[in-house]
């Protein structure tokens, strides 16, 4: 395993991150514009204003058009599982088994016979009824995801399940741990919310086009109302289980918080960067600054990640050095182990593994039992056994730090847009702002960017861990050709594009076609 | 009495769906998309070039533990 080509972990890791990437296109407005399109219909089913059924049936278009195209690019993720990451899928088998195949047949059922409703029951089931299965399909999409985000909230927080020696798999104990440990519920409830600012941007921003070319301008109107209504409040939630993600953080991933704000040497009252420039020739335990430029806020970083100023926030050096104080998983308070430790401990636990095997199969109970203890004590820094420097835990620190940025700095933007369109729209301002209307209109990139950078953070910000602390990418792939792996990572990059220019190219020529247009 | 009601229900239903893809115009072209989407993905991807490695390799769920505690145990060379 110390000897993997590491070029077949990278070309397994872009070749994954390219798909997720891809996949994370669609999701997200399928999320939010579900609910938008419900809303619209209420407004239907509550005045029996014919407007308000063209204005759903037109965003329902539109939300066919990118379920369409993106629906099932998600199975593809689990293709991979298979094939690059065969290792991983065997060891968490049990735990991904059970959310993966609840979230495969919600997703089948509920949102493959609502939106049936949804697009073909126009006139043929009643206007409750059509409302219901509109709001059925909403709700439907979002517990789908909930159960992926599930799956994926395990692998950065393992909690819920016991290691098997005897087949190296992990075991669910308890289902509602996996289901409802914290960091599940904030990362089920920070990655929808984004689905659905991501949704009323894309609407404010469309609609700002049809009111820049002096068409549907009721239309248009009515639907910034709406959007920005709902995407400022979806938006205030973000920044809350934001907050709570970033809690989670520094407590049970330390080195992503340190790497996201670009922080090497710990200290109490720690700031927080608004902006700053990395220094590129900066490396761990160096005496070069971490920064070319930078405005921080004081003592910010200490209070949001700990609830209190003269908290201390470990740096990347204090995290590889360890001996500052923190609070483990298990609310105890304890000093952290230097890394060189963690990977001593880490080997310790692969070798009793070993042992234990041989002799499980020599049936020398005693001698298992040993080393099942040794497996036992120091399953906790499993993974760190399988790096070699005590330096593999950093993960790429500019990236996450600008990803970081680029995210936070994007979500304020958006609340600053909902709040001025309202303020517009409100006073009847709309269409003497074209500035504005423009601003709206290129933000509709920008919340994908926004959407991506957050999944950067979060994947990037992890590594070098597929489970926290318990299986690195490098243990996880599987033993292939890189050749195979770099082959199908250019033919999906070939497929997406395709598939990329079609969405892109059916949205916009049904935009333009606006809500008279064919469904 | 029963049998017949079933029927006219599953009959409903089949009207539904058939009514509704006959009906359909940009619907069309999205559905070529997803099928044409599902072929490369199940019949060309998935057989070709996306085995499931521990299956393909291994004939037993012992034999698929084995190999990976091999492979998490011990170091490659």
């Amino acid at each position: 395993m110390e000897q993997m080509d590491l070029s077949l972990v990278d070309w397994s890791r872009a070749q994954f991150a390219l798909t997720a990437m891809y996949h994370w296109i669609f999701v997200p407005l399928t999320l939010g514009l579900a609910f938008l399109i419900a809303i619209m219909e209420t407004f239907y089913v509550k005045t029996g204003d014919e407007f308000w059924k063209k204005t759903t049936k037109f965003w329902m278009t539109l939300f066919g058009i990118n379920f369409a195209i993106g629906v099932a690019t998600g199975i593809i993720l689990e293709f991979e599982f298979g094939t690059n990451w065969s290792n991983y899928s065997w060891f968490v088998g049990d735990i991904f088994g059970a959310p993966l195949a609840i979230e495969g047949i919600m997703a089948f059922f509920m949102e493959s016979t609502f939106i049936a409703i949804m697009f073909f029951g126009w006139n043929k089931v009643s206007k409750k009824a059509h409302l219901a299965a509109s709001w059925l399909t909403a709700i439907g999409a979002n517990l789908s995801a909930l159960w992926i985000l599930v799956a994926n909230a395990w692998m950065q927080y393992p909690t819920g399940m016991r290691f098997n020696p005897d087949t190296a798999r992990n075991e669910m104990e308890n289902f509602w741990d996996v289901l409802f440990s914290p960091v599940a519920i904030n990362k089920f409830l920070h990655t929808v919310t984004s689905g659905y600012v991501t949704a009323a941007v894309f609407v404010l921003g469309v609609s700002s086009w049809y009111l820049l070319k002096k068409r549907e301008t009721l239309l248009a109107k009515r639907s910034i109302v709406i959007a920005s209504v709902f995407g400022l409040l979806s938006s205030l939630f973000l920044v809350m289980t934001g907050d709570s993600s970033a809690k989670q953080v520094a407590e049970k991933q330390p080195m992503k918080l340190a790497a996201m704000e670009g922080l090497y040497d710990g200290t109490t009252n720690a700031g927080l960067v608004a902006l700053g420039v990395l220094n590129p020739q900066k490396e761990a335990g160096d005496k070069r600054p971490a920064f070319l430029f930078k405005v921080e806020i004081p003592s910010a970083l200490s209070i949001l990640s700990f609830g209190s100023s003269s908290a201390y926030v470990p740096g990347i050096n204090d995290i590889l050095k360890g001996g500052y104080m923190y609070t483990n998983t298990d609310g105890k308070s304890e000093i952290a182990k230097p890394t060189a430790a963690r990977i001593s401990d880490g080997k310790k636990a692969i070798a009793a593994f070993g042992s234990y095997q041989t002799a499980a199969k020599a049936g020398n109970r005693t001698e298992a039992s040993q080393h099942l203890g040794v497996l036992n004590d120091n399953f906790k820094s499993f993974g760190y056994g399988y790096l070699t420097h005590p330096k593999d835990i950093i993960p790429n620190v500019p990236l996450t730090f600008y990803s970081f940025h680029i995210m936070v700095t994007l979500g304020f933007f958006f609340i600053a847009l909902f709040v001025a369109s309202l303020f517009f729209a409100f006073n009847d301002m709309l269409t003497k702002h074209r500035w504005f209307l423009w601003i709206s209109l290129l933000s509709i990139p920008l919340v994908y960017l926004a959407g991506q950078t957050g999944w950067i953070v979060a994947e990037v910000g992890r590594q070098p861990w597929v489970i926290q602390d318990i299986m690195p990418s490098v243990a996880a792939v599987s033993r292939i050709d890189t050749s195979s792996v770099m082959v199908t990572f250019m033919l999906f990059v070939l497929i997406f594009t395709m598939l990329l220019i079609a969405e892109i190219g059916i949205m916009l020529k049904q935009i333009k076609k606006g809500p008279e247009g064919e469904h | 009495m029963e049998d017949k009601q079933r029927k006219t229900v599953l009959h409903k239903v089949f009207q539904f769906y058939y009514e509704g893809f006959k009906r359909m115009r940009l619907g069309r072209t999205l559905w070529a998309i997803i099928l044409i989407k599902l072929f490369i993905m199940f019949a060309i991807l998935r057989v070709f070039f996306f085995p499931n490695f521990l299956k393909k390799n291994f004939d037993s769920d012992k034999e698929r533990s084995e190999y990976v505690i091999e492979q998490l145990t011990t170091p490659k060379k």
